[in-house]
């Protein structure tokens, strides 16, 4: 199934400006730092220096004397309430407070509560610690050496850092294939540290009620459901007597759907001193101890025939999990949705094993707008094919386009038994290449490499490119769930009597445009203008339960729900039309119209002129009209989403790069994407998702790392040393569009969220390599990492620079 | 949050003011001018003065002018003047380009408009752009105590990372970079980002004589380990040389061989080295040009 932007050109769909930006432009959105309630206490994190050390003691005398401290909250404290530990979303434990030792560098120790946020930052330099440092495991690559210091002693017989081994595919099948292949090539990839590193830090706001013993919590929270469940797990307090209302969101890219220590400490913070306890993360505090991202280490492998087409691809990987295995994706899945690794080529049989270990580094994992794992699979996969069109000889574009899954195949089901919904990949490369002018850039890059060799002097241009299947929009519940909460998404939609409505939802923005999105599947569906539907979200006393957003599943899946909701409506509406057009409700015919006021319209088929508006409708349906049996009155549904399936949005980029040989420094000229996420609801919504993973890819590429020394120690824990990209190094983005619906998504969207994060890195490294001749150095590359790999000596990227 | 921890704080009415705070509240009295390297340090309590003394009113430390003649004279650019000034003068990159190439490629337009020259020469972190562009240009600075004006030349001006020729109770007035027609000059750097520190930064200025012959040359480097961030024996080596293709790999040669980069997240020692000579070729190339090209217009 295939199709044109027409496909976008439904009622209500269109680039509708967001309905969020009138307060953001103006300074007037409303973060959790801008939260001040009456007798509001102040928060503030003791951390550990050393990433592994045993803790002999913690004497807070001194902060607990300090004229404006309330309270000081210790491992020890929340020992004694059973909450010195918490449960991870992967069958695992991590520390609140350390009580036994200290596992990484930034972890969490102590909790100063004080009257402002000076005073508690001044207490945190009048708390003693007396630490005994240990031994750190730094370098993942040794986390399971006979000698390596045991990391999670805390655990009932452990004697190693080990956590799991998972494997997916045909082991038998795939060495049957590389035994029988014309070309093997091997390659050993680094995808490393990197932080999703949102502007706004994460923070809270708790606020327990001593005398309704109700706990209200104000949070960045991507997942507000999920949190309530946990802190009602943790912290012992029923569940329907928690409230969590996140409000906005500056950014989040899975960054905030954990459970920080932090937010919990405020919690006890103001059980204890019965007054409201914000604490607010600084940047240092955010990037050393909240969810990192990737952690690869790879060795892929990828067998084809002598005519180069693509047999079986063999893979095994060692994840650094940190200290405590706490990555956020489905429970059944412990390496993510890596196992999509095959990509978008025809590869008959695949084989993957993944090693998780334990280092002192900081938990969390699988953050930063990753699908679950599925931008380490197309990096690996984009990177190998490179190198198999590099070791034989062959144009990298031919080659593709010769591997490709065509149209005729879907849906496919993957060697690693993903079933792909709906596809035209060789389009999206055709046009990609087209749009980028592919042979005129070749031969210009030519004509440099020449000029190059003759005058030693450059740049040299380089020509990267990626086609990336996606997988996004979890559940199915069956198959997959977060702490047993099945990845099902609930949506409410009431029309009020006068025509205008409230959506309220499970799943919450942190910027991606909710607001704006989802009143536009509502428009579409009942014909209502945008603005008069109103979007609630965040606030779990005001929603439906749901697991939130992040894995690009807002509008596979509560985006679904919505539409199921308004079209439940819609049969209420119809019901009540055809009582007030006394017809049969079979003989009425739906027109959603302009978008006016009046909302859509019944009318009676073969009457012309004989019609209802939903407005009308919804005064009746409020009135004393007499309705029959079974046909309840109002307007409203609720509805609970349950997907069926994954969507597989694609895409194909060009990456052009011109890169100084002299300096190692990369210019990124050009990039073209094209991006199919099926029907495109706000193509303008869409393209600003895209501009933004375009910038993570060239920013994760080009100079975002999380590194640490040979102590453990964080190099990366500022904006001066964890480097984002700027609009210097992100050029006008070319972007264009194909349209292949999704066959199972009642409007044919697929997510879009994260598709230009996992499709571009490969493009840009692709870029690089191809200007320099190499045939691979791990990102980030750097102009170090650059120069270095121009003379055969590359730099591995995970340890520090020495 | 990131919070500094108490100071005191003192708006300075003059000079002469500023001198009398700094002597009464001794070392942990610290000028404030533009903060942006100041106030970072105090929020992560790297710093944490007991007073600060705020000289943003204070004019008479800002503006750029042209004293004394075109030979003899010199440009005084005052301790309080921006970066963002710096880079709009257009007397300033008149006369000397490598000022305005090094502005370009300092921090981002938001640091720019607050940061101060003043600041970031005192401020003397190993890889502060301005530093290697002052020594490259030989400029004097004007230091004012109790006991009135002292000058000290830029070359002897850092004491090592963070430590200046600046004594507590002084306040730096201005810098004063002698004026040499026919002089030209240049700056590159390497960064991993807009905005970023440099990896390595490179400035030159030269001087030419007849023939083409380096009269007098001056080269900074920023951030490989130079505690006065000069490279001394590759101008040695230029001086009195054809200033051509050859000279300027030999004084690169000579420059990377005597800096003394550490190897930091931006790159190991064998990179910032190859950095040092390459960028000092290309600084050297880029003012020889500009000085034949002013030697031909004049
Ligand atoms: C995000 C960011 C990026 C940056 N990038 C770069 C870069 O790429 N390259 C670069 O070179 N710099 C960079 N900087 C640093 C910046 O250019 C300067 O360090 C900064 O502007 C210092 O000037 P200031 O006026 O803000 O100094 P302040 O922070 O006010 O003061 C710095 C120090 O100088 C002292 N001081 C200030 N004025 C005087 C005076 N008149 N007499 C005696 N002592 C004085 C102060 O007491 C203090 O110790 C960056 C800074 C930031 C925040």
């Amino acid at each position: 199934m295939t199709g044109t932007l027409d496909a976008c050109a439904g009622p209500g769909f269109g680039p509708v400006p967001r309905k969020e930006d009138g307060r953001f432009v103006r300074g007037r959105g409303r973060f959790v730092d801008d939260i001040a309630l009456p007798g509001m206490l102040h928060g503030a994190v003791l951390r550990s220096p050393y990433a592994h050390a045993r803790i002999r003691s913690v004497d807070v005398t001194a902060a607990e004397s300090h004229p404006k401290v309330r309270a000081v909250i210790t491992g020890e404290t929340l020992a004694a309430r059973g909450m010195a530990w918490m449960p991870t979303f992967s069958h695992d434990v991590a520390a609140v407070l350390a009580t036994d030792k200290v596992r990484y560098q930034g972890q969490e120790v102590a909790f100063v509560v004080a009257e402002d946020r000076y005073a508690a930052r001044d207490a945190l330099a009048l708390i003693d610690v007396d630490y005994e440092p240990l031994p750190p495991v730094v370098d993942a690559r040794l986390a399971l050496a006979l000698d390596a210091p045991v990391i999670r002693d805390d655990l009932a017989d452990r004697t190693d850092n080990h956590v799991f081994d998972w494997e997916t595919g045909d082991p038998d099948a795939t060495a049957a294939l590389f035994a029988r292949a014309a070309h093997v090539s091997e390659c050993d990839l680094v995808y490393p540290r990197v932080h999703p590193a949102p502007l706004e830090t994460c923070g809270t706001v708790a606020d327990f009620d001593r005398i309704s013993g109700k706990l209200t919590v104000h949070a960045t929270a991507q997942a507000p459901h999920a949190h309530r469940m946990l802190y009602a797990r943790i912290a012992g307090i029923p569940e329907h007597h928690i409230r969590i209302i996140a409000p906005d969101i500056g950014g989040g890219f899975g960054n905030k759907v954990g459970m920080y220590p932090g937010y919990l400490c405020a919690v006890v913070g103001s059980i204890m001193t019965g007054a409201p306890v914000k604490w607010v993360e600084d940047r240092s505090e955010n990037l050393m101890s909240t969810s990192f991202a990737r952690d690869f280490h790879m060795h892929g492998e990828i067998a084809a025939d002598a005519d180069g087409h693509i047999l079986a691809l063999r893979v095994s990987v060692l994840a650094d999990h940190g200290a405590f295995n706490a990555t956020a994706q489905p429970s059944k899945f412990p390496a993510g949705f890596f196992g999509v690794f095959t990509g978008s080529y025809d590869i008959a049989a695949a084989h993957c094993r993944v090693t998780g270990v334990y280092t002192n580094k900081a938990p969390g994992g699988v953050a930063y707008a990753c699908s679950f794992r599925v931008t380490e699979a197309v990096y690996l996969v984009e990177r190998l094919v490179d190198v198999l069109a590099h070791d034989t000889g062959r144009d990298p574009a031919e080659l593709r386009m010769a591997n490709l899954l065509t149209p005729d195949r879907f849906p496919f089901r993957s060697a690693t038994g993903w079933e792909y919904d709906s596809g035209d990949y060789p389009r999206a490369l055709r046009t990609a290449l087209d749009t980028a002018g592919y042979a005129g850039i070749r031969a210009e890059q030519a004509a440099r490499r020449a000029s190059f060799e003759k005058t030693g002097k450059g740049p040299l241009t380089g020509i990267g490119m990626s086609v990336f299947t996606e997988a996004v929009g979890a559940g199915p519940r069956r198959l997959m769930d977060i702490m047993g909460l099945g990845m099902a998404d609930g949506a409410e939609l009431r029309v009020h009597p006068t025509g205008t409505a409230v959506l309220r939802l499970s799943c919450m923005s942190q910027g991606q445009g909710h607001e704006t999105t989802f009143a536009q599947i509502v428009s579409h569906e009942l014909g209502l203008p945008v603005d008069a539907v109103d979007v609630v979200q965040g606030d779990t006393d005001n929603t439906p339960f749901g697991l939130g957003t992040y894995g690009s599943r807002s509008t596979p899946v509560s985006g679904a729900a919505a539409s199921v909701a308004a079209r439940k409506v819609r049969e209420q509406a119809r019901q009540v039309a055809a009582v007030l057009l006394e017809v049969a409700a079979d003989d009425l015919r739906w027109d959603a119209g302009p978008g006016s006021a009046e909302g859509g319209s019944f009318s009676v088929a073969g009457v012309p002129g004989v019609s209802v508006s939903l407005r009308e409708i919804a005064m009746a349906a409020h009135g004393g009209l007499d309705l029959p049996e079974g046909v309840e009155g109002q307007l409203a549904a609720t509805t609970v989403y349950n997907p069926p399936n994954l969507t597989f949005p694609f895409g194909a980029y060009v990456c052009v790069v011109d890169v100084d040989p002299g300096t190692g420094e990369v210019d990124v000229r050009r990039f073209v994407a094209v991006d199919d996420c099926g029907v495109r609801i706000n193509p303008m919504i869409v393209e600003g998702q895209i501009h933004g993973g375009l910038a993570d890819g060239v920013g994760m590429a080009l100079m975002e790392l999380v590194a640490f020394d040979d102590d453990g120690n964080h190099l990366s824990a500022s904006f001066m040393d964890y480097l984002l990209p700027t609009a210097m190094e992100c050029p006008p983005w070319e972007l264009a569009a194909t349209v292949t619906p999704s066959p199972h998504h009642p409007l044919g969207a697929k997510g879009v969220g994260e598709s230009a994060t996992v499709g571009s890195p490969p493009a840009v490294v692709n870029a690089v390599l191809d200007a320099i001749g190499v045939r691979h150095a791990d990102m980030p590359l750097t102009p170090a990492h650059v120069w270095r790999a121009l003379q055969g000596r590359p730099i591995r990227p995970d340890i520090a620079i020495r | 949050m990131q919070v500094p921890a108490f100071f005191e704080y003192q708006r300075a009415t003059s000079v002469e003011h500023v001198v009398t705070l700094l002597e009464r509240f001794g070392p942990e009295a610290r000028i404030v001018a533009g903060g942006h390297s100041l106030i970072p340090m105090m929020k992560l309590r790297l710093a944490q003065p007991e007073l600060l003394v705020d000289v943003n009113d204070l004019h008479e430390l800002a503006g750029i002018t042209v004293d004394g003649s075109v030979d003899a004279g010199h440009l005084r650019i005052g301790a309080l003047t921006r970066h963002a000034e710096l880079l709009a003068s257009s007397v300033a990159g008149e006369h000397f380009p490598i000022l305005h190439d090094a502005e370009r490629v300092i921090a981002d337009p938001v640091v720019r408009n607050r940061g101060t020259i003043g600041g970031s020469v005192c401020q003397a972190d190993p890889s502060e752009d301005l530093s290697g562009v002052f020594t490259a240009l030989r400029a004097v600075a004007v230091i004012r105590g109790a006991d009135g004006d002292r000058t000290v030349p830029m070359r002897e001006f850092f004491h090592g990372p963070y430590e200046t020729a600046v004594r507590p109770a002084e306040i730096l007035v201005e810098l004063r970079v002698p004026l040499r027609t026919g002089a030209g000059s240049a700056y590159v750097k390497v960064d991993r980002r807009a905005g970023d520190w440099a990896v390595a930064a490179a400035g030159a200025v030269v001087s030419l004589g007849p023939g083409g012959v380096v009269d007098e040359v001056g080269i900074g480097l920023t951030a490989v380990g130079d505690a006065d961030f000069t490279a001394v024996e590759a101008e040695d080596l230029l001086r009195g040389r054809v200033a051509d293709e050859d000279a300027f790999a030999a004084a690169g040669a000579v420059a990377a061989e005597h800096c003394r980069p550490t190897a930091d997240q931006r790159g190991p020692v064998d990179y910032k080295r190859h950095l040092a000579g390459e960028l000092t070729v290309r600084a050297l190339r880029d003012a020889v040009a500009r000085a034949r090209r002013g030697r031909s217009a004049g």
